[in-house]
């Protein structure tokens, strides 16, 4: 039999970040007590109506401005009908025929070096829609709690095409995906917390088939590396039934983590009809084009374009780039640096390497640490003016991640900054020489790599706090006037 | 009502006079007519005195300009509308123990203009009905003849309103459950234009179609009520802005010169009554003799009419209704085995046979194999009707006709056949799918003594021109009869 394809689309929800919720002013702060964050209309109370938080559309638009995607001119809201115990009204409001834009796409860099490639995957559409509630199982003995304070937040679903061959893409447009909406300050993206979560269909065919093969939808991945190993998993499986002649069943399955296995949760056909309809309650959003330009004129430089502004008028090498647009902290950090110290490869060079290992020595990630923007370039501007060494500046760096530290004042208060003054440094040269008669001797006598020891010595005796350039002049001075 | 407001301000009487006077009339009828599902008489008494003291202040202070214009009027309001505090139950026994956790906003604008809310009114279940026989708790009875229905769905406002029990009520209109209880309880009933009426606290039926309005004793009480209730709402956001009705401009109203079309698919069909007909003949002919044009217009469209109110007041309603679940609030069943028993046991139960059909049609007209030949076709129609509307708007300043076919039916009829119940909602409909305000006033009676409703329709905010010629059209019948127009009259 001929070798078989995997076809993956994904159905990506993000919760938006805003202060409220979508249809009411219920704070959407995430790990409050149970059922504290309710009122009338994200319970779905008698009488209650949905009014909807200004901000939720245009943080939709500007997601869908940085995916490429064309805006709905006039988008709506309808109603997804299904019973739950978590979905209060008995109904989500989501949008099914105006969504906020549709094709779109992402472009996507997967493969290492000779076998590196680009794939564009198609964005379908993405659109709004409320959170539900959540099931709480382990709050009380042989009942089932119900936490209502989710209910309301706000969510865009992104839903790709069918474009994905294989893990890598996925988890790198998922990867690529988040930075862009961190970027953009959309969505804290955390699949842990549940503000990113991932659907991943996926189907097989054999290679060649235009057509696609009947797919299942699987649930219930919580980390990047679990919707890696359920592409791979769930491709193997559906090979597997192929090649035993047995065939796919449509279905929705779910993940398990500790087995690392796809089950059976629901078949297709006994799936919930939806019967949507236009919601009622919420009238049509209408973005002119002037407001989309103005949306889009807003819209911060995508990772995608910093990495080109970097390696284009930064001239840093395409890997440089590449990490310090993973994450909008680390850029950010690194613009400042760089604009400081006007030196952007040493700004690169820096946050590389040791900003990169006192984070990794913190424990702390990438995105997650709290530096004084300015710092790094400070502490690069006092290295290149030669007021302080090497040393002293990674002990700076340290101190003004650690203790929030100025580096200016922190190199005063701990004697930091090097000695460079000629009439200091003279009477510590003219001690080394006077204890190291037989070196001296034997440089006079023509053994000139001596003078190279005579300054580690007088370098030693200042603990290293000399400026080596005065230094050395202060030595050869010394050593032309005898 | 307004002159009983006149009189508070001007202590010429109490407002704790005017409620007790209230409750001993209740004391006699309601008994019989079960027009209220909640009363609190110590409290509204107490409310009343509050009143009356507040308007002992204001006087003695030379302020009495500034009380609020319906302070101490005892007031009813229909039960699906929330009132902090108190029960709201729908006429429903899904929501029988169900206390509002916060008031409607026309409920508390109600308030903040002085009225004091005497009790919750009775109703078909959800508003679904045109009987108010549906109410789980009961049905209320016809003020002139308890063998016959007061309409509905807004029965026991219409009732309490017409039987003496309230100086106003709201109801609310979704196919017509303000004007046809005001018709046949021979009272004004005004469904305003969708959305200047906040629906915030109307506990829905049909989203797109719900609406409060209010029942009075004539249409200058109707006129300052609606001003009342009327506003943009942010908790409302398909409410919009609208201008007052100016009570003074009313008076002046003349029909010379205006054009009034009827509309003939709601006269001439196969269920109106010889003695409503008449009535409405009769009307047309005062009104030409008034010096204005009137003429009978054919709208073919209304042959779907009540289909597509229908198609989409059930798809709306199975959506609205889904909450009732048992989980939050509300009736739970007993026995429950399972969340499948739960939802099924519960909405079995607790829903009664009326909502459970609308529920049924709601989900068929829905469901993706009937969605684009129900659903879609019943929205384009509507839209067409709209266009119709709009149209007809431009050559006639009114449009008319009767409420209802008939007078109010014999109890018990109505259940008979569900779907002859449904057409005989063919005069009210087209006004609450074109979201234009229609206003229902007493234009005569029947051979059995029972009032003939007549109606008006005004293009949207058209509330200044409805009103105007309704207020021309009764006090020209006023003095006419003493009553009325029609035949019997």
């Amino acid at each position: 039999m001929a070798d078989f394809e995997t076809v993956v689309g994904l159905e990506v929800h993000v919760e938006l970040k805003t202060r409220s919720k979508i249809f009411c002013s219920c704070p959407t702060a995430f790990g409050a007590d149970p059922n504290a964050h309710v009122c009338e209309v994200c319970l779905g109370l008698p009488g209650a109506l949905p009014r909807l938080n200004k901000r939720v559309p245009e943080l939709a638009v500007m997601t869908a401005l940085a995916l490429h995607a064309k805006i709905t001119p006039e988008m709506r809201f309808d109603r997804k009908n299904y019973f739950y115990p978590d979905l209060p009204k008995g109904y989500q409001i989501s949008q099914l025929y105006a969504p906020v834009a549709r094709n779109g796409y992402l472009d996507v860099e997967t493969g290492e070096g000779e076998n590196a490639y680009t794939r564009q995957i198609r964005i379908h559409e993405l659109h709004m829609e409320d959170d539900a509630g959540k099931l709480v199982h382990d709050a009380l003995p042989d009942q089932t709690c119900i936490d209502y304070s989710r209910c309301g937040v706000p969510l865009i679903e992104i839903v790709t095409e069918p474009d994905f061959r294989n893990a890598d893409e996925v988890v790198a447009f998922l990867q690529k995906l988040r930075t862009l909406l961190q970027f953009l300050d959309v969505s804290d993206c955390k699949m842990q917390e549940g503000s990113m979560r991932v659907d991943v269909n996926l189907s097989v065919r054999p290679v060649g088939q235009e057509e696609l093969g009947t797919r299942t939808e699987m649930k219930n991945l919580s980390s990047f590396r679990a919707v890696s190993k359920a592409v791979e998993y769930e491709a193997r499986r559906q090979w597997a039934c192929l090649l035993n002649g047995e065939e796919i069943v449509r279905e929705t399955r779910r993940w398990d983590e500790d087995q690392e296995v796809s089950l059976p949760m629901r078949k297709k056909e006994d799936a919930a009809e939806y019967k949507y309809f236009p919601e009622p309650d919420l009238p049509k959003i209408r973005f002119t084009e002037e407001k989309i330009e103005e949306i889009r004129k807003a819209l911060s430089e995508t990772p995608d374009e910093k990495k080109k502004r970097y390696i284009g008028q930064m001239h840093l090498p395409p890997y440089d780039a590449g990490i310090l647009t993973s994450g909008r902290r680390v850029a950010a950090l690194f613009e400042r640096t760089a604009e400081l110290c006007g030196d952007p490869k040493e700004s690169s060079n820096w946050i590389m390497g040791e900003f990169m290992k006192i984070l990794n020595d913190h424990g702390v990630g990438p995105e997650d640490f709290s530096i004084r923007e300015d710092s790094l370039g400070e502490i690069i501007v006092m290295l290149k003016e030669n007021q302080v060494s090497r040393a002293s500046a990674k002990a700076l760096l340290l101190a003004a991640y650690e203790e929030g530290a100025v580096p200016e004042e922190y190199a005063k208060e701990h004697d930091l900054r090097l000695v460079r003054d000629k009439d200091t440094l003279l009477p510590i040269v003219e001690k080394v020489l006077e204890e190291n008669p037989k070196p001296l001797a034997e440089y006079r006598a023509g053994k000139v790599k001596n003078k190279q020891f005579l300054l580690g010595q007088a370098m030693r005796s200042t603990k290293g706090k000399a400026d080596p350039a005065v230094l050395a002049e202060v030595l050869q001075e010394c050593l032309d006037r005898l | 009502m307004r002159g009983l407001a006149e009189a508070i301000r001007s202590r010429k009487v109490t407002s704790e006079e005017a409620v007790c006077a209230v409750f001993q009339s209740m004391e006699e009828r309601e008994p019989s007519l079960h027009a209220f599902l909640s009363l609190w008489k110590e409290k509204t008494i107490e409310e009343a005195r509050r009143c009356d003291a507040l308007v002992r202040e204001f006087v003695e202070n030379g302020k009495e300009d500034e009380l609020p214009p319906l302070l101490g009027v005892p007031v009813a309001v229909k039960d699906n509308l929330l009132l902090e505090g108190e029960r709201t139950t729908c006429g429903s026994k899904m929501l029988e123990d169900f206390v509002a956790p916060y008031t409607a906003s026309c409920v508390e604008k109600l308030k903040g203009a002085g009225a004091i809310i005497l009790g919750k009114t009775n109703m078909d279940e959800f508003g679904m009905g045109t009987t108010t026989e549906n109410s789980f708790f009961g049905p209320t009875k016809h003020p002139s003849d308890p063998k016959r229905v007061p309409g509905g769905s807004s029965g026991g406002s219409a009732a309490a309103v017409a039987g003496g029990m309230a100086f106003a009520a709201l109801g609310t209109d979704t196919g017509g459950s303000v004007r046809q209880p005001a018709g046949y309880c021979g009272i004004v009933g005004l469904r305003p234009t969708y959305g200047t009426v906040s629906r915030h606290g109307l506990v829905a039926f049909a989203s797109s179609m719900d609406i409060a309005g209010p029942l009075c004793r004539d249409v200058l009480d109707a006129a300052l009520l609606y001003n009342v209730i009327r506003g943009e709402d942010t908790k409302d956001q398909t409410s919009v802005p609208s201008s007052a009705v100016d009570s003074e401009a009313l008076e002046n109203y003349t029909l010379s010169g205006k054009r009034i079309g009827i509309l003939r698919p709601l006269l001439e069909n196969e269920n109106t009554e010889e003695d409503v007909a008449q009535a409405i003949q009769a009307v047309s002919a005062l009104a030409t003799e008034k010096g204005a044009t009137v003429e009978m217009v054919d709208m073919p469209l209304l042959e779907h009419a009540v289909a597509v109110y229908y198609i989409l007041s059930s798809a709306e309603a199975s959506s609205n209704l889904s909450r009732y679940d048992g989980i939050r609030y509300g009736y739970r069943a007993e026995g429950i085995r399972n969340l499948e028993e739960l939802y099924t046991k519960t909405r079995s139960e607790g829903f009664g046979l009326e909502v459970k059909r609308r529920i049924l049609m709601g989900n068929y007209v829905l469901s993706s194999e009937h969605f684009e030949d129900c659903y879609r076709q019943a929205e384009r129609a509507a839209k067409a009707l709209r266009a119709e509307f709009r149209k007809l708007f431009g050559k006639y300043d009114l449009l008319s006709g009767p409420v209802s076919s008939t007078t109010a039916p014999r109890c018990g009829e109505a259940g008979k056949d569900p779907l002859s119940a449904y057409i005989s909602d063919l005069c009210t409909v087209p006004a609450s799918l074109a979201g234009i305000p229609a206003v229902s006033i007493p234009c005569g009676y029947d051979r059995d003594r029972l009032p003939i409703g007549l109606q008006l329709m005004g293009p949207c905010f058209g509330e200044q021109e409805i009103l105007g010629a309704a207020r021309f059209l009764e006090k020209e019948f006023s003095l006419r009869t003493g009553k009325g127009a029609g035949s019997h009259g």
